[in-house]
């Protein structure tokens, strides 16, 4: 078989916006054999994306390849003029992009934007490229195929936007297909769809690909081999099999270690005599616009949700994006005031506004957001931030605060050092440490987990949530945990609730998910998450709670 | 779509209604405030005491201010404009002729900018950061930070005086054939060109440069698009609405704004009336020109907004 990616000591320098200049891949060997599907995994960083875009010849603004070279079909991308490479994109080497979303131009219809490959290479006359693109929308398993493409992206849904971009891909035929964390934005029941109809639409054209991915277990069902990246260097290559079974390097442990938080054990805690409910929500009913004369909002998110929580004990709240979770965290908080039904702390009921409720109340109940980058002040120093609620909630200041904020830092596992840094200046996973940090500071006992960790490298997301463990049982702090990713709730908490468009479906023992879900929605989620198995997707048509589900969904 | 647009139209319409109001409102207390008196300023400095008030019992002014904008209001609401205080003819008339003149002048520099600006403005942002754009850059700075009067001014001096090329004084009235008619207009033109153009480069630039980092035009270079095609069919649509908004802000400063250049070159134009008006206290006159200007103002945004409407897809299919 012959090897349509040859990359060779492939080097690529970045510079900085201070002006340093920094080497992101430090001599990469890759090859990709026809019709071989390759992994490209590694965390946020390790420049698996950079190596991906040189195949088309293309580095980030600020990027420039240094050295070595990259083989496409028989020619180096690298040494290319640039009439040359654009004549390569998307006839010879075609790209998925990570966000569907994004990568669509809002102001062109989607048709426009598929054909427009064999518009600009001249592949074909437009009747004909239109025609294809029907038939690539059946094969990727779109509906309405025929009239799809009439519509604007945003008329349509993520997983639909991911299938289209890859007809974007196809319609020029191309030798090979780049994948950029092509399903990382979706929720786990589209994700399968999407992957499924990846899988079959290159198994049938016998296409090589290349897939860059964080996720292992992805990465697992799509892929024949897998290249472990760290820090621009290959750490392994093996057989998809062979990584995920026999792992030798270190990083390549760490990964399916991650993969496998360790469970909790729920007699491993204290068990209070009779376990005291802190936070009460019942008949919650929320959503966003004008309020019409039935009293209910013009978009209903939250339905008639009841919910307890336990003091010292964990809830996690899953469900897919738009089903509500995070809109339960902003009723709790105060954020936005419930249409109908109550909020109730320690038996009192809580103000409907953050204004409406008392500083102890606010203190006792604090949420830490999804994304650090824009939860935290950017011009503020870490230290200022983490002092902000000491003053606020405790009026400490001078050496008292100054001494508390270290505690805090050495509490979220940070050295006292970065007190004096700007969020800027801090990895996604210190971020998320100070974010949590701000949330201590308060000393709530209550705190609203909306996501923290889907923004992370799985690596880096496990450690959080070991540091989310130890502080609970340190503090006896109680947690409600939103996530769209089950493996981390099934690591942090005790009880999970499954929301579904707007509606608490089921609610269970986490120890009890695999098994125990009863509701088809619950059910279809909860083997809707890949597992660590090279076979799981493809065995995936057996399981009846995913074909029930679908057929539900 | 339709309805959208006009809901957004009534609604806009009624704001300008709102805005008039309170301009004419302010412009006629602001001129109240003026010292000096128009009856003792049309019958100059030898005329009798008797005279000045018999002359302002004529003219209504022997009445309370408020009671005169309410008088004026209602002339407004039946479509007169009112008589001028100063040679007391009718406002309508006086201000028909400056205003097309005035229009004109308008339409002309916006013919001879609004290209400019956009090549220019796409271009620097097609070529961030290199030789060519630092110049455009510079350039436009430049122009901003130097007063109007004083790029007419060395206008004159360069083009009439040492050149001779050009006429020093743009008189539209005796005007034979094209030629002359550029060259009428050349120095108003250039000047004001300068001015309104300066701004739209940088507005065009820096939205064509933030739809150019968005992932959509990346997609469209793997896609294996030219450079042209990436800019003209993929970041110009989508940074339509704001260059037209910044377009509307320039332009509305062709109308009101440029007394100036009008006064410099001598041209009739409405500008240029309003501010005789203020000399004389004429104030049918002022607050006629004040709405005028207020009026195409809030027209220009208006329909700004409704490009931005019609080239958003998100927008138009509401």
């Amino acid at each position: 078989m012959g090897k349509i990616i040859e990359i060779r000591d492939l080097r690529v320098e970045a510079k900085t916006d201070s002006g340093r200049v920094v080497e992101i891949i430090k001599g990469v060997d890759l090859s990709v054999a026809d019709g071989e599907i390759v992994a490209l995994i590694g965390e946020s960083g390790s420049g698996k994306t950079t190596i991906a875009l040189t195949l088309l010849g293309h580095t980030r603004p600020g990027c420039a390849i240094t050295g070595g070279e990259v083989v496409v079909a028989g020619r180096d991308t690298v040494t290319m003029s640039e009439a040359q490479k654009r004549a390569l994109r998307g006839t010879e080497v075609a790209y998925v992009p990570q966000s569907a979303a994004a990568a669509f131009n809002p102001s062109k219809t989607i048709m426009d934007q598929v054909v427009e490959v064999a518009k600009i290479h001249h592949l074909m006359p437009l009747p004909e490229a239109r025609k294809k693109a029907v038939e690539l929308f059946k094969a990727l398993a779109l509906p309405e195929p025929e009239t799809i493409g009439q519509r604007y992206p945003h008329q349509v849904s993520g997983g639909q936007l991911q299938r289209l971009s890859a007809a974007m891909a196809l319609i020029g035929d191309p030798k090979v297909m780049v994948f950029d964390e092509p399903t990382t934005a979706l929720d786990v029941t589209t994700q399968i769809e999407v992957l499924r109809a990846f899988k079959s639409v290159m198994r049938e054209r016998g296409m090589a690909g290349i897939y860059v991915s964080h996720d292992l277990a992805v990465v697992a069902q799509i892929a024949d081999r897998i290249v472990v990246l760290k820090g621009g260097e290959v750490q392994e290559v093996g057989t998809a099999e062979t990584i995920i079974n026999q792992p030798t390097h270190s990083y390549t442990k760490a990964l399916i270690e991650a993969f496998h938080p360790k469970g909790r054990d729920p007699d491993a805690r204290p068990e209070s005599a009779e376990p005291q409910p802190i936070l009460k929500v019942s008949g919650l009913t929320a959503g966003y616009g004008a309020v019409g004369s039935d009293g209910l909002p013009k978009f209903v998110i939250l339905k008639d949700i009841d919910l307890e929580l336990e003091r010292g004990r964990s809830l996690g709240v899953i469900g897919e994006s738009g089903s509500g979770k995070s809109t339960l965290a902003r009723v709790i908080a105060g954020l936005l005031p419930a249409a109908k039904g109550s909020v109730a702390m320690d038996g009192v009921s809580l103000g409907q506004r953050t204004k409406d409720r008392s500083k102890e109340e606010l203190r006792k109940l604090q949420i830490v957001f999804q994304l650090a980058d824009t939860a935290l002040n950017p011009n503020k120093p870490v230290g200022a931030i983490v002092a902000r609620p000491l003053a606020f909630y405790h009026g400490m200041g001078g050496r008292e605060r100054e001494a508390e904020v270290d505690r805090l830092l050495d509490m979220v596992r940070l050295p006292k050092a970065l007190r004096h840094r700007l969020p800027s200046e801090l990895s996604g996973g210190q971020k998320q440490r100070i974010n949590f940090a701000r949330a201590l500071a308060a000393r709530p006992e209550l705190i609203l987990c909306d996501e923290i960790t889907s923004a992370l490298d799985t690596v880096v997301a496990a450690a959080i949530l070991e540091l989310l463990d130890e502080l609970q049982r340190e503090l006896g702090l109680t947690y409600m945990f939103i996530s769209h990713d089950l493996s981390t709730v099934e690591a942090v908490c005790d009880r999970v609730a499954v929301m579904y468009r707007g509606e608490k479906v089921e609610e269970m023992p986490t120890s009890r998910m695999q098994s125990g879900a009863e509701h088809p929605y619950s059910k279809l989620l909860i083997a809707s998450v890949p597992k660590l198995d090279t076979g799981w997707l493809d065995g995936l048509h057996q399981n009846p709670a995913i074909s029930e589900g679908m057929n539900r969904a | 779509m339709n309805a959208l647009i006009a809901r957004l139209v009534a609604k806009r319409l009624g704001i300008m209604l709102i805005s008039l109001l309170i301009v004419a409102f302010a412009v006629f207390f602001a001129t109240e405030l003026l010292p000096g008196d128009v009856a003792q300023i049309l019958l100059g400095q030898s005329a009798t005491p008797e005279a000045v008030a018999g002359l302002r019992k004529a003219m209504h002014l022997d009445q309370p201010a408020f009671l005169r904008f309410l008088y004026w209001l209602g002339g407004l609401m039946t479509g007169d404009l009112g008589r001028s205080y100063a040679n007391n003819r009718e406002v309508a008339d006086l201000i028909a002729g400056r205003l097309a003149n005035s229009l004109e002048l308008a339409f002309v520099t916006t013919l001879f900018s609004v290209p400019i600006a956009l090549t220019l403005g796409i271009t620097a942002a097609m070529f961030r950061g290199s030789t060519y754009d630092r110049l455009v850059s510079v350039f436009t700075v430049s122009v901003i930070s130097i007063p109007e009067f004083m790029v007419a001014t060395l206008a004159v001096l360069v083009f009439a005086v040492y050149l001779k090329w050009l006429p020093a004084l743009s008189v539209a009235n005796d005007v034979h054939g094209l030629g002359e008619l550029l060259r009428i207009y050349a120095m108003p033109v250039i000047t004001l060109s300068f001015v309104v153009s300066a701004q739209m480069i940088r507005m065009t630039r820096a939205a064509v440069i933030d739809t150019l980092d968005t992932a959509y035009v990346e997609m469209a270079l793997l896609k294996g698009a030219s450079r042209r095609r990436i800019v003209l069919k993929h970041a110009l649509p989508n940074a339509l609405g704001p260059i037209v908004n910044a377009m509307a802000l320039s332009l509305s400063y062709l109308l009101g704004g440029v007394i100036i250049v009008e006064t410099i070159f001598n041209y009739p134009g409405v500008a240029k009336l309003m501010v005789d008006a203020v000399s004389t206290r004429d104030l049918p006159l002022i607050q006629s020109c004040a709405m005028i200007f207020c009026v195409s103002y809030l027209l220009l945004i208006l329909i700004a907004d409704l490009v931005a409407i019609m080239a958003n897809p998100r927008l138009r299919n509401q």
